[in-house]
């Protein structure tokens, strides 16, 4: 190595200061140019901006079924769709709010501000986030390109058996649900193996456990609830899948199989889904209730022991979406009370953050404006999930309209409110400008009044009898009436979103500059520019409160001794987060994008044909060895 | 004003065990897969309490070639630790030495498992109890194979210039995975081949 390029080699950022410091580090995790460059890239920001478009252009894809069907059941006796349609839309619009929006959605947020908010340049293992991203596209793509091509699941977000076997429904469409579903939980396992070692070894020097911001707890207590229930229903959706390709006989009752067992299994998973769904709404809660009220979160501790305790519960409720089921009594009694048990814990963060806002003093902004009709549609669907934790009340309303209206409150009221105001609340990081707050709170007003007109009626219809999944019904039921009231708010629900994509992109272009912290916010992601540099921070912080940026005055500590021109970050030590190595991150490269693709047609091969995984995996096995075979000797250093 | 408190240029940029990243991304995917096993044995079990038929259908397996892969298996863990010291010792010689056994004793591995399948009495699509056998033992055979494909992609680029520095840190890890598949294997022998013997 010559001399000039050996002291390149060695610049450490204590070395240089100020542009020439920024610049070089931005050169060194930059993004390359083009379109190979776009695809190679690693970078946890540009990935996670994509998986946050992607999942918004499947919330209005998803959305867009809704209003079909709602204006299908408007009136009575309609027949602006038929009932062969109308499965289709359902089950369209469920899989893909629950797999390709809910739970990518929170893994954008994720991908994005754990990084920033621990303070480190890049999430572990960048190049599998990479490949997860393409992974997820790609499932979604196949999954909205069969329909497309009338390829399309009819039989519900759950695709129960026999209903989804092979003798009741012949065709392709169940077999490409469950290939999305192997996509999506492949995709969503990766991640969350990237922010549990993201969150336990890359913390900014001084972050201790009980330094953690609770946005970044809640995000750590999810991706393990995703690590320990998403293999159930990817080992469901392959048995299912095995059952109509290749003759398994799993779910076959003649031949020794049971119905009942892919009901444990899938719901086995689709308990803490709700949760893996609703937990990054309770994390985006806690960041924007801290910075309005302008006070740290009340009650850390026991926020986080609350979290620990909703990851733990959310394992033993899965019964209770199979009450009429005809279980024994003693294992419905049982899951009545862990049901009514999940309520604690929730109940302890409604209070600590009601506390946090009751102390401080809350600045009405857009953001906790949304939080705050977070509050009242949450609880009143948990509310009507204590009513249905009950088994006699379950038995009368189950598959009726109140469990729809029930499941909208908790879902779209825990998750869709705080995600809007999340919105808005990280949209000046991630661009550089502010959203309009005028439109901000319109926004609000349309979708406050949209959700509950569109929803509550609904709790009346389930308790009148209207069962769900019904493409229609006789006008002399007299549900007409409530259904249209219902038609009517799910547009003024939709209209909030059309306004709220107006505003980012006419924000974007030109909404007031943010500057790097607009809200006077307490945690790391403010630190860095807006938008943040490939590198996130020029110095990595060290951390000496749970509030950095409140705490600390105009005197800033940080860490030194990192090369500049290479991709080196802190690997600290678990509880204290004491500094340990000096770890390389993975540069760029095409082949986590090529593994996704040859991934992608080995699993769509495998609808139509086994071989396609014989023959597919050792092309995936040769993509993957060139993707981490060492390119130079000084990686190996 | 922006003041270094700590300076870390003096830290090594690698090292073994829990220390390092690619070990907990290591245990995060045994921990997922463990999930997935775990799952795959309770819906066996399921089976064998809920269907008045299993008594029936659950025929005894072949206990010949399973118990030469089971008794490969455990042994391997011996080399596979002395692995792992060697790695972490970043002695080149021994390192290259016991990934040759190890590949070989894998591909051994792989071969028994192909006879473990031709020997099955039951076809997967025979009843429900045969659709365990063959997903079980084909869940576990993916991790042997994985694992194998692994280690000889590990032995070849050991025997090049790459073989330094951080790549013992990479044996180091793929011996701690190999122990997850000896682990991982245990229950599901004693439920494949001893369970319905009882």
């Amino acid at each position: 190595m010559s001399p000039a390029a050996e002291e390149r080699h060695e610049t450490r950022d204590t070395d240089l200061g100020g542009e020439e410091l920024r610049a070089r580090l931005s050169k060194t995790w930059g993004t390359g140019r083009g379109l190979i460059g776009a695809l190679s890239t690693v970078d946890h920001k540009i990935i996670g901006i994509r998986y946050a478009m992607t999942a918004f252009a499947f919330l209005l894809a998803g959305g867009i079924m809704a209003i079909i069907m709602r204006l299908q059941l408007a009136r009575p006796d309609s027949h602006l769709v038929d009932a062969e349609l109308y499965n289709q839309l359902f089950t369209m619009h469920g899989t893909t709010m629950m797999f390709l929006f809910g739970v990518p959605v929170g893994e954008a947020f994720a991908v994005y501000l754990v990084p920033l908010m621990v303070g480190t340049r890049n999430i572990a293992f960048p190049r599998l986030n990479a490949f997860s991203y393409y992974v997820y596209l790609f499932g979604g793509l196949m999954l909205w390109g069969g329909f497309a091509l009338s390829i399309r699941p009819d039989v519900g977000w759950f695709s129960y058996v026999p209903l989804a076997s092979l003798d009741f429904t012949p065709g392709k469409g169940p077999d490409y649900w469950a290939q999305m579903i192997t996509f999506t939980e492949v995709a969503a396992l990766a991640v969350s193996v990237e922010i549990v070692v993201t969150v336990l070894k890359q913390r900014a020097p001084g972050m201790t456990l009980d330094r953690i911001p609770l946005f970044v707890w809640t995000m750590l207590v999810h991706s393990f609830i995703i690590i320990f229930a998403m293999p159930a229903v990817m080992l469901a959706s392959s048995m299912l899948i095995m059952d109509r390709l290749v003759g398994t006989q799993f779910f076959n009752a003649d031949a020794g199989g049971d119905l009942l067992l892919w009901q444990h299994l899938f719901w086995f998973f689709g308990h803490p889904e709700v949760y893996i769904i609703f937990l990054p709404g309770t994390a985006f809660v806690s960041a924007i209730v801290a910075t309005f009220s302008r006070r740290p979160i009340f009650g850390y501790l026991p926020m986080v022991l609350s979290l620990i305790a909703i990851g733990f519960l959310s394992f033993g409720l899965w019964v209770h979406h199979m009450f009429v089921t005809g279980l024994p009594e003693v294992g419905a009694a049982f899951f009545t009370a862990s049901s009514m048990a999940i309520a604690i814990p929730n109940g302890v963060q409604i209070f600590c953050w009601i506390a946090t806002l009751w102390d401080g003093k809350p600045v009405l902004k857009t953001p906790l404006i949304f939080v705050l009709g977070f509050f009242f549609i949450f609880v009143a669907g948990g509310l009507s999930g204590v009513m249905l934790a009950s088994v006699p009340i379950d038995t009368q309303v189950h598959d009726t309209y109140f469990v729809v209206a029930h499941f909208h409150y908790v879902l779209i009221g825990g998750t869709l409110f705080p995600l809007v105001a999340a919105v808005y609340y990280w949209f000046p990081k991630v661009t550089g400008r502010l959203m309009d707050e005028r439109v901000g709170k319109w926004q609000f007003a349309l979708a406050f009044i949209g959700f509950n007109t569109a929803f509550f009626p609904m709790h009346l219809l389930g308790l009148h009898g209207m069962p769900r999944r019904v493409y229609t019904y006789p006008a002399e039921m007299g549900w007409g009436g409530l259904n249209l009231l219902a038609s009517a708010g799910a547009l003024l629900f939709f209209a909030s979103f059309l306004l709220m994509l107006w505003n980012m992109v006419v924000s974007a272009r030109s909404g007031a500059f943010a500057g790097d912290n607009p809200w006077d916010a307490e945690t790391l992601e403010w630190a860095a520019s807006s938008p943040p540099q490939p590198q996130n921070f020029d110095r990595i912080p060290y951390i000496t409160s749970r509030s950095p940026l409140w705490d600390q005055g105009d005197d800033k500590a940080v860490v030194g001794g990192l090369k500049v021109d290479e991709r080196e970050l802190v690997v600290t030590s678990i509880t204290e987060a004491r500094p340990d190595i000096r770890e390389e991150s993975p540069a760029p490269s095409i082949w986590p994008f090529l593994a996704a693709f040859a991934t992608a047609v080995a699993f769509i091969g495998s609808i139509y044909t086994p071989w396609a995984i014989t023959w597919g995996s050792p092309v995936v096995a040769i993509v993957l060895v060139a993707w981490f075979w060492p390119k130079t000797i000084e990686e190996n250093v | 004003m922006v003041r270094s408190v700590i300076d870390v240029s003096g830290l090594p940029t690698y090292a073994f065990g829990s220390r390092v990243t690619p070990w907990w991304g290591t245990l995060s995917f045994c921990l997922l897969e463990g999930t997935g096993f775990a799952l795959g044995i309770a819906g066996y079990l399921y089976l064998a309490v809920t269907n008045t038929h299993w008594t029936k259908d659950a025929v005894h397996l072949n206990l010949v070639w399973s118990a030469l892969f089971t008794i490969v298996l455990v042994v391997s863990a011996l080399p596979n630790f002395l692995i792992r010291r060697a790695a972490m010792r970043e002695s080149l010689r021994s390192v290259r030495v016991l990934l040759l056994v190890m590949s070989a004793v894998g591909l051994v591995l792989v071969g028994l498992r192909v006879m473990e399948f031709s020997a099955l009495p039951v076809r997967w699509s025979d009843n429900a109890y045969g659709s365990f056998v063959w997903l079980l033992l084909g869940l576990h055979g993916v991790h042997v194979l994985t694992d194998v494909a692994d280690t000889l992609v590990l032995t070849v680029l050991m025997f090049t210039r790459h073989g330094t520095g951080k790549r013992f840190s990479d044996a180091e890890d793929n011996a701690f995975y190999w122990y997850f598949v000896v682990l991982s294997w245990l229950p599901l022998y004693a439920v494949l081949y001893w369970l319905p013997r009882l």
